[in-house]
C-alpha cells in the first residue's frame, strides 16, 4: 500500500468537508446574559469582600483590647487604673471645659 | 441607526454587555465552524465557543483596532481550540480495529485501485477524522491549519502565537507523526 498516497487522499478528503457553521438558537442572548450576570455581582462582591475584611480587622482589634484589659489589672495597681480613667475623662472633656471657660 | 463595530467595541469596553451581542451574532458562525474542526460533540463545540466569547470580552482591552476584529477573534478561537485539545488528550492510544464497513470498503478500494477511492467519500472523511484524533495537540493543530485549511507558515505563527521557526519544526514533526499513524492503520488492517 502506498502510504504517501493514502495520506494525500485522506488530507484531500478532509479538505472537501463542508464546514458546519450552524450556531445554536439564541446563543448570542445566552452569552450576553452570562456576561451581564458576571458584571453585576462583581460590584457587590467587591463591597462584600471589603466589609468582611473590615469586620475581621475589627474583631481582631476588639480581641486584642479585651486581652489587654483582661491581663492588665494583674500588673497595674488600683491607683494607676484610676489615673488612667481620670486622664481619659479629662482628655475627652477638655474641649467642653475650655468652651465653658472662654467668655 | 446601526452602530459600527468600533462603537460596539467601545461600549463593550465600558462594561456594556448588550453592545457585545451584535458582535457575537455576527462572528459566531466562524467561531463554531473553527471549533468543529477540533471537537465533535455539540456540547464540546458550544463550550469552546462560549469560552472564546467570554475571553474576548475579558481581553477586549488588548484589541487595539489595528487589524480587523475578526482576525483578533480568530486568533483567540484557535488558541482556545488548542487549549481544548491539550485538555482532552484521551483515546489517542486506541486502535484501528473497529473500523466501520464503509471505512473498510474505502480502504480496500484504495488498495486495489487508488484512483477509484474518492476524496469526497464519507468513509474517507471518517478515516481522516480517526487519524486526526490520534495526533498530538500541536500536530493536529498544525496539520489542520497547514494541510487542510491551506494557510501559510506566517499565518499559522500569527494565529497560534508560535514563532515561524517553531511552526516549521512542528509541521515537520506533525507530518512524521501522521505518517506513522497512517502506517499503523494500514498495518492493523492488513497484517
Amino acid at each position: 500500500m502506498n502510504l504517501e498516497e493514502l495520506q494525500k487522499k485522506l488530507i484531500a478528503a478532509a479538505r472537501t468537508e463542508v464546514l458546519d457553521d450552524r450556531v445554536p438558537y439564541a446563543f448570542e442572548k445566552r452569552i450576553t446574559a452570562l456576561l451581564a450576570s458576571r458584571v453585576a455581582p462583581d460590584n457587590l462582591a467587591l463591597w462584600v469582600r471589603g466589609l468582611w475584611r473590615a469586620a475581621v480587622s475589627c474583631v481582631a482589634i476588639a480581641l486584642l483590647c479585651g486581652a489587654w484589659t483582661f491581663l492588665n489589672p494583674a500588673t497595674a495597681t488600683a491607683s494607676t487604673s484610676d489615673d488612667l480613667s481620670q486622664s481619659f475623662e479629662n482628655t475627652l472633656l477638655a474641649s467642653v471645659d475650655q468652651g465653658d471657660q472662654t467668655p | 441607526m446601526e452602530r459600527t463595530e468600533a462603537e460596539l467595541i467601545a461600549a463593550a469596553l465600558k462594561g456594556d454587555a448588550a453592545s457585545f451581542e451584535p458582535l457575537v451574532q455576527k462572528y459566531s458562525p466562524r467561531v463554531f465552524a473553527t471549533a468543529r474542526r477540533y471537537a465533535r460533540r455539540d456540547s464540546e463545540v458550544e463550550d469552546i465557543a462560549q469560552e472564546v466569547w467570554l475571553k474576548a470580552f475579558d481581553k477586549l482591552k488588548s484589541f487595539r483596532g489595528e487589524a480587523p476584529f475578526e482576525h483578533w477573534l480568530m486568533r483567540m478561537t484557535v488558541r482556545t481550540c488548542y487549549d481544548f485539545l491539550r485538555g482532552h488528550q484521551r483515546n489517542r492510544e486506541s486502535s484501528f480495529t473497529d473500523l466501520s464497513d464503509p471505512e473498510n470498503d474505502w480502504l480496500e478500494r484504495f488498495v486495489t485501485a487508488p484512483e477509484m477511492a474518492s476524496d469526497h467519500a464519507d468513509a474517507a472523511k471518517l478515516l481522516i477524522g480517526r487519524v486526526m484524533k490520534k495526533l498530538s495537540p500541536p500536530a493536529r493543530l498544525v496539520i489542520t491549519l497547514l494541510e487542510i485549511e491551506d494557510r501559510s507558515v506566517k499565518e499559522i505563527a500569527e494565529l497560534t502565537g508560535w514563532s515561524v521557526s517553531l511552526v516549521k519544526v512542528r509541521a515537520f514533526r506533525a507530518r512524521a507523526e501522521m505518517r506513522k499513524i497512517v502506517a499503523k492503520m494500514a498495518k492493523e488492517k492488513y497484517l
